[in-house]
């Protein structure tokens, strides 16, 4: 795999930044777009665009063909066993949330356990404190170890009899810890719970095997993997979404309606009440397509590499502490440098046209974990180089002799 | 861009040497804000008689530029009636959307430069809305 030829497919990268070639290490939050898919929305909008599932027009059912198409192919790409299984939503946390309120809020009740961990992101956090209130349910943490990792041994004590509900992610956006999904499902499956797992950070970086990994659920962001913002996914196994009950209703979601009752479609649109988001589905059937090409094996093996000559680069510049595990890590390094605010890092290394995440990367109780308020995150993706890690490299020495001067 | 524009040598003196740091013994109005975009938090405490700030204290975690901002502000409004507090708040804002603005605490002006970086209006700004928020409290507690 070539990254640099890889990069030229990004024309955003093609930019200065004040005064400097742009190095974007913020993929974790948001990646670039490559040309083919920016071509694919524009190409859908061009040529193919109707409201889908009614119109019996020709451009109607182009684009019914086009929205499916996409399904289809999320249901490859994970692995699902039928494209029912594919539910589009607009993101991780409209997924999350979709079983939070279809799920755990119709079939939990007091007693019951919700079990997840202090690495969460809000989004896979705050649905299940707000579903553990609304149903009477315990919210439950696996602790960490000291390095950000989480011991099996922990899960197996706190997934219990009661527990109902497991929901981890599967990659820390801050640690970069990657949890053993297989074993917690094992564990939970064997006590009758489901496990949701949060693949915001995982699918942009690894190969997805839902059937392998034996989740129940699956949630992930389209615009984390090359695709555009505002559509996501929630995979489900078939039985678990059968048994859900729709959170949205309108059209398009609807069997039958009369003046006091009515019945929903058959999976999955149920779950997708109104015009749905079509352009989106097209953009992120043509990111899978983009990312399958170069191979997601040789794409978690490019950022394996960076990872590791980041900890190497960054580890020999004084003062700074990087967070969460040395090794089996996702592509990404968490650090603070000295007693400089992540705020005031950032805004330097902005200035030298290096682009990384600041603040609490929505974990605020991880933070405090972390006993920081805050965290700088440099976070890596297929067209990113060693050169980007050196200008990174240089551009923290710099801070810090900045800082070291303003301070006096 | 230049960073030195951010960055003047009296807001770094602010940072390292922060006036006005801890807290009030007793008979003053507490205040605790946070600026959600990136976990930081200010604690204001607002001593004030007869409408008038006696005495105006913080502690909190941030960034240079919220910790220089508190600190200043705390200096600044020292004296002053709760009115014209809230008044130099308003000039504030509008220092941040890049007016010419001119305080009778000179090292505020020090602070003009965080207009031309967007991403941190925010930092400089906390402090000044838990003393709109102090305000409030003080007003409501007579």
């Amino acid at each position: 795999m070539n990254a640099l030829e890889i990069r030229k497919q990004f024309p955003i990268l093609e930019q200065e930044i004040n005064g400097h070639p742009l190095v974007y290490l913020d993929s974790a939050a948001s990646s670039q777009k490559p040309v083919s898919v920016i071509e694919a929305i524009k190409r859908y909008y061009e040529h193919d665009h109707a409201n889908v599932h009614r119109g019996v027009h020709t451009l109607g059912a182009r684009a019914t063909d086009a929205y499916e198409g996409a399904r289809e192919k999320v249901a490859r790409f994970l692995n699902a066993r039928s494209p029912q299984e594919i539910i589009f939503t607009r993101g991780t946390t409209t997924a999350i949330n979709l079983v939070a309120m279809g799920y755990a809020r119709t079939h939990l009740k007091e007693g019951d356990e919700i079990v997840i961990t202090p690495m969460e992101h809000h989004s896979n956090l705050i649905p299940w404190q707000q579903a553990a209130k609304a149903t009477g349910a315990t919210l439950k943490y696996i602790p960490l170890q000291p390095d950000g990792t989480i011991a099996l041994a922990d899960v197996e004590k706190q997934i219990t009899a009661n527990t109902k509900l497991v929901a981890i992610t599967h990659v820390s956006n801050v640690l970069g810890t990657i949890n053993p999904i297989k074993d917690i499902a094992r564990i939970a499956h064997k006590h009758g719970a489901l496990l949701l797992v949060d693949g915001a950070q995982s699918t942009p970086h690894m190969k997805i095997d839902v059937q392998e990994l034996d989740c129940d659920f699956f949630a992930l962001s389209g615009h984390k993997m090359c695709g555009p913002t505002g559509i996501g996914v929630l995979y489900g196994k078939r039985e678990w979404l059968e048994a859900m009950e729709p959170v949205e209703f309108g059209g398009e979601m609807i069997d039958h309606v009369d003046l006091y009752e009515s019945t929903w479609k058959e999976l999955p649109w149920k779950f997708e009440g109104g015009t749905p988001i079509i352009a989106g589905a097209v953009g992120l059937g043509a990111a899978i397509d983009f990312l399958q090409e170069i191979g997601l094996d040789q794409i978690e093996q490019h950022e394996k590499k960076l990872t590791q000559y980041a900890l190497e680069r960054l580890g020999e510049i004084e003062g700074i502490r990087i967070y969460g595990p040395t090794e089996e890590r996702g592509g990404l390094v968490t650090f603070n440098l000295g007693d400089l605010h992540p705020h005031d890092v950032a805004t330097v290394l902005d200035a030298e046209g290096v682009a990384i995440r600041a603040g609490h990367h929505c974990c605020q109780p991880l933070m405090r974990w972390l006993n920081v308020t805050a965290t700088a995150r440099a976070s890596f993706y297929l067209y990113n180089t060693e050169e980007d890690i050196d200008r990174l490299a240089e551009a923290l020495i710099k801070t810090k002799e900045y800082f070291g001067h303003a301070l006096g | 861009m230049r960073l030195d524009d951010l960055y003047r040598r009296v807001i770094m003196d602010h940072y390292k040497n922060p006036r006005n740091m801890g807290e009030i013994e007793g008979g003053a109005v507490t205040v605790h804000l946070n600026n959600p975009s990136c976990g930081d938090k200010i604690q204001l405490q607002l001593k004030v008689e007869d409408g008038k700030i006696q005495a105006a204290r913080f502690k909190g975690e941030g960034c240079s530029i919220s910790l220089a901002s508190a600190s200043m502000m705390t200096d600044a409004i020292k004296g002053k009636d709760l009115d014209e507090s809230l008044r130099m708040a308003e000039q504030f804002s509008l220092m941040m959307q890049g007016e010419d603005v001119e305080f009778e605490y000179e090292d505020l002006e020090a602070l003009s430069g965080v207009n031309k970086f967007p991403a941190r209006i925010k930092c400089a700004t906390l402090a000044w809305n838990a003393l709109k928020k102090g305000v409030v409290e003080s007003k409501y507690r007579k």
